[in-house]
């Protein structure tokens, strides 16, 4: 039987899409571990690559942080926590994925409040606007594109991380995959990685559009855009 | 009674244990020279499909959206699910692992040699056809040396996220030091494990300064000021 119809076999087969290792029971670990490890990421990553941008101090920790993020493995982090005294398990595959979530955020925040236009900042002291108000009225909106982008790219690499904690016996979508290569189960096999790719598609897609529309500026390009087009 | 395990790192799983290093000294050597095999391949072969799809975008400019849509897409696709895909067709392979790598390079070298030419001023192009260049040469004495330094980030990135992807491919039994990974997480094996990934992050940090130093030498007139 080939690849294809094994994948469509086990994927129209009822009994796969239920129970314990069911698609929808890995699905729901596999977003419950994604939303929790995002929402702790962003949360220590937003405030810190928010302030530093403020300030316009710290640039070179901020960018940093992403090539060093780059050059360690996660599959060794995974296993480096897993032999740890934090053990097996979602602890372990949790801190695994903040950690990877961390860089994205710190560098997008950090460029997005830094790069805000000079004369922009200037306007607003100069009507008065305290430091606060700036960064609220001013510095947030405009770089909320940025920051956006920086959540997108944040938990499209935390989805896909997410599955490569099935090689270290975490739970969620990858064990679709590591279980169905242990049992020679070809169908089991492609439905995880489809599952997993088509998963990690939407997330990127949506939080694209989610990054189009927190851009204040928006209305105004598409404006200069048409009328760009009615010159010539 | 004298315990001869209260001096041994081996039998007290220590992470940091010499003795490992030096009685398993052929195991990590074969998996590192393995895991630099990989990243080399991948990093080349990538770079090489990279070149004739730049100058097709280049050319045909309409297929850009479409080309880079396709690559944004396949670099969407986590790499366990990337190399579980071909497995039905490669098997248990290095092959599996070496096209889910070029995979992603492919897509890090044609966003980054795009970015790099497209970057190349107008007048400066101008300039080079006024001297009566053509299109190659143009390419070839203008735009690429301009362009280099792009091309060279994107040797760095492809090369240094190609070191720590290749330990995935652990998941279809080749995966340099990501197999002492999968080995020490199943027979709980700590220093194993630290060895395994202090190797994966200096291997990156060489390939890095490596390809700096290359960086520097290709691009005389760049030397002195800050990159």
């Amino acid at each position: 039987m080939s690849a294809w119809s094994q994948l469509v076999d086990y994927l129209t087969t009822a009994a796969n899409w239920t129970g314990q290792a069911g698609i929808v029971h890995r699905l729901e670990e596999h977003a419950a571990l994604t939303g929790v490890s995002v929402a702790i990421a962003a949360a220590i990553a937003l405030p810190l690559g928010l302030t530093l941008g403020h300030h316009g101090r710290g640039g070179t920790l901020a960018i940093n942080i992403t090539n060093v993020g780059r050059a360690i493995p996660t599959f060794a982090v995974l296993t480096l926590l897993t032999l740890s005294p934090v053990g097996i398990g979602n602890t372990s595959t949790v801190i695994a994925l903040v950690l990877f979530a961390l860089p994205p955020l710190v560098t997008n925040s950090y460029i997005g409040l830094s790069e805000v236009d000079g004369e922009a900042r200037d306007a607003a002291r100069g009507m008065g606007m305290s430091g606060w108000q700036l960064f609220r009225r001013v510095e947030l909106p405009l770089g909320m594109p940025l920051i956006m982008a920086g959540v997108r790219i944040a938990t499209v690499q935390v989805v896909a991380t997410a599955t490569i904690a099935a090689l270290v016996g975490a739970g969620g979508l990858g064990r679709l995959i590591t279980d169905g290569l242990s049992s020679h189960n070809q169908g089991q096999l492609l439905a995880g990685a489809v599952v997993v790719a088509v998963l990690a598609l939407i997330v990127e897609t949506t939080l694209a559009l989610v990054q189009r529309r927190v851009d204040p500026l928006r209305r105004l390009r598409s404006i200069a855009a048409s009328r760009a087009v009615d010159v010539t | 009674m004298v315990l001869p395990a209260a001096g041994d790192c081996l039998l007290r799983n220590a992470w940091i244990c010499g003795k490992y290093v030096s009685t398993r000294r052929d195991t990590i050597l074969a998996d590192l020279r393995q895991h630099v095999i990989l990243t080399v391949v991948a990093v080349v072969i990538g770079f090489l499909l990279s070149v004739p799809l730049t100058l097709f975008v280049r050319r045909f400019r309409r297929a850009e959206g479409a080309v880079i849509g396709l690559t944004s897409i396949l670099y969407g696709v986590p790499s366990v699910a990337l190399f579980a895909v071909l497995v039905p067709f490669t098997g248990l392979t290095a092959r599996t692992v070496e096209i889910g790598l070029v995979t992603y390079t492919l897509v890090i070298f044609v966003r980054n040699n795009l970015a790099g030419l497209d970057a190349v001023p107008a007048d400066v192009r101008d300039a080079a056809q006024g001297m009566g260049m053509g299109s190659t040469r143009m390419l070839l004495r203008v735009e690429l040396p301009l362009a280099l330094p792009a091309i060279l980030a994107g040797f760095r990135v492809a090369t240094v996220s190609t070191v720590a992807l290749v330990t995935v491919g652990a998941l279809v039994g080749t995966g340099g030091l990501g197999q002492e990974l999968n080995d020490a997480f199943s027979s709980y094996f700590k220093a194993e494990a630290l060895t395994a990934s202090v190797l994966c992050v200096l291997l990156a940090v060489v390939a890095d300064l490596l390809i700096v130093g290359v960086g520097w030498w290709l691009t005389p007139w760049r030397r002195g000021r800050q990159t």
